[in-house]
């Protein structure tokens, strides 16, 4: 039972604790403590349980996690194109969702962000967003499923990824392609190579036929109908085409890596 | 010789005796098991966020945050789908449910009600379902197969996008996901409390007799 105890707090909602917990750790410290997935461990600290009790139910449902991934890698088509929708059912008000306020999100100044590239592609020269803006691009009315359940119907307009992943010479046979992000605490995170190069995959640049708000990650997001919410970047500084699981914000806390939908 | 003639005797008595076979057992509580899991993880998913002005008490959800139980919830679905079409298969196979939960009819629902509510129903043969028995372990068996078609809607509505469709849109299928997990509660209190007032058929399902 004390194993369970682990997973299984009466009465405590672990989120809020290691959250009030988090705060008081200086940054470096914190950002460590996060990607180490080491926020149910350390709660064993908090509730002062046991460490070396901590064998784990965790453990296993990592395990596990890992061959989900798998299995919808596997499941994944391709050509299954995400539904889309006429204007009329764009979700409005479309809702600001973060880990952060609003008053928080990252604000970018687009004259001077440069799109950085990295990792195995031929061409790592940065893109300025007038240059970005100078490729063809498509729009798309799709379903955003958030993770918490809920979803909303969006107009996404940009360029697909994959054109851009032809134009920088990117190796599409590399395994994924790692974004990270000017929000607050780092967010990153990991998209694999299929997903990537699925025809609605988009570098999104703006929202409902205008550029992209900051509330929804200006100057550029990527915008993946065929995953959930928390795996579709904004604010998007660099990505880097990569054979290594670099991780991501939310994956490493323990939402499903694939999660696709 | 008479000594064979005695066991093979004892044997088919035995055999006589025995009211939930093992594998039906096995399943049974490998079942309860995941569902509770399920259950519990799936309280948790719902109270982040909410489709009705309710959520439920930390005290009773798994997982301890939404990530928690999300990876608790997409483990134990492979333990109930496996086990679920493991008796889906075995049940449709061997004529047991044929056997077991028909016919069912509307009169007898009614008159078995009735006699279940005056306290005249019998419980003499447990190998016998009665009409309402009948009534709610193939209603069950339904919900427990529409609670996994409508979660599998849910999980993936753009690969598996007919389906989601199906239930009417992903954001109706979440309402049927929700109402099925209320009708296996349901289900649950009643042949629970019931499974306590008739201990011998308990005993049934922990020991086959």
């Amino acid at each position: 039972m004390g194993r369970m105890r682990n997973l299984l707090i009466p009465g405590v909602d672990k989120t809020l604790l290691v959250r009030d917990a988090v705060k008081t750790m200086p940054d470096l410290t914190r950002r460590r403590f996060i990607s180490g997935g080491a926020s149910l461990g350390a709660l064993t600290l908090l509730t002062g349980c046991d460490v070396t009790d901590s064998f784990s139910a965790e453990e296993m449902l990592k395990q596990v996690s890992k061959f989900n991934d798998g299995v919808q890698a596997l499941i994944f088509n391709p050509n299954a194109m995400a539904p889309t929708f006429p204007e009329s059912a764009i979700t409005k008000p479309f809702p600001f969702n973060a880990y952060y306020d609003l008053e928080d999100a990252p604000t970018v100044d687009g004259k001077t962000w440069k799109l950085e590239v990295r990792g195995l592609v031929e061409n790592k020269k940065s893109w300025s967003l007038e240059e970005l803006y100078q490729l063809p691009q498509v729009k798309q009315i799709t379903r955003h499923i958030c993770v918490e359940g809920w979803s909303a119907i969006g107009s996404w307009t940009g360029t697909p990824l994959r054109d851009f992943l032809k134009v920088i010479g990117a190796d599409t046979r590399a395994k994924y392609v790692w974004f990270q992000c000017a929000d607050k605490d780092g967010y990153n995170s990991p998209l694999d190579m299929a997903t990537a190069l699925h025809a609605q995959t988009q570098m999104t640049f703006k929202f409902g036929d205008e550029i992209l708000p900051r509330a929804y990650g200006f100057p550029m997001k990527i915008r993946v109908p065929t995953k959930l919410g928390f795996k579709n970047p904004k604010y998007v500084m660099s990505m880097e085409v990569t054979n290594d699981y670099k991780g991501g914000f939310w994956e490493d806390q323990g939402y499903n890596s694939f999660s696709g939908s | 010789m008479s000594a064979v003639t005695v066991s093979n005797e004892q044997a088919t008595s035995t055999k006589a005796k025995v009211i939930q076979p093992a594998w039906v057992r096995a399943l049974h509580w490998t079942n309860a098991f995941a569902m509770v899991l399920m259950i519990m993880s799936g309280w948790q998913i719902y109270n982040a966020s909410p489709l009705f002005d309710f959520r439920f008490s930390s005290s009773i959800t798994l997982g301890g945050w939404l990530g928690g139980a999300l990876l608790w919830h997409f483990a134990a679905m492979w333990l109930l789908m496996v086990n679920g079409l493991i008796y889906l298969t075995v049940g449709l196979a061997t004529g047991r449910f044929r056997k077991k939960l028909l016919p069912i009819t509307p009169e007898g629902v009614i008159s078995d009600t009735k006699a279940a509510l005056t306290g005249k129903l019998s419980h003499d043969d447990l190998t016998k379902y009665n009409q309402v028995q009948k009534l709610l372990y193939a209603g069950i068996i339904i919900i427990g197969i529409l609670i996994v078609l409508s979660g599998l809607a849910i999980w993936k509505p753009v690969q598996l996008q007919y389906l989601t469709a199906l239930f009417g849109g992903y954001e109706a299928a979440r309402y049927v996901h929700f109402f099925c997990m209320a009708g296996i509660v349901a289900f649950m209190v009643v042949h629970v409390v019931l499974a306590l007032l008739v201990p011998k058929s308990l005993r049934a399902m922990i020991i086959g007799r």
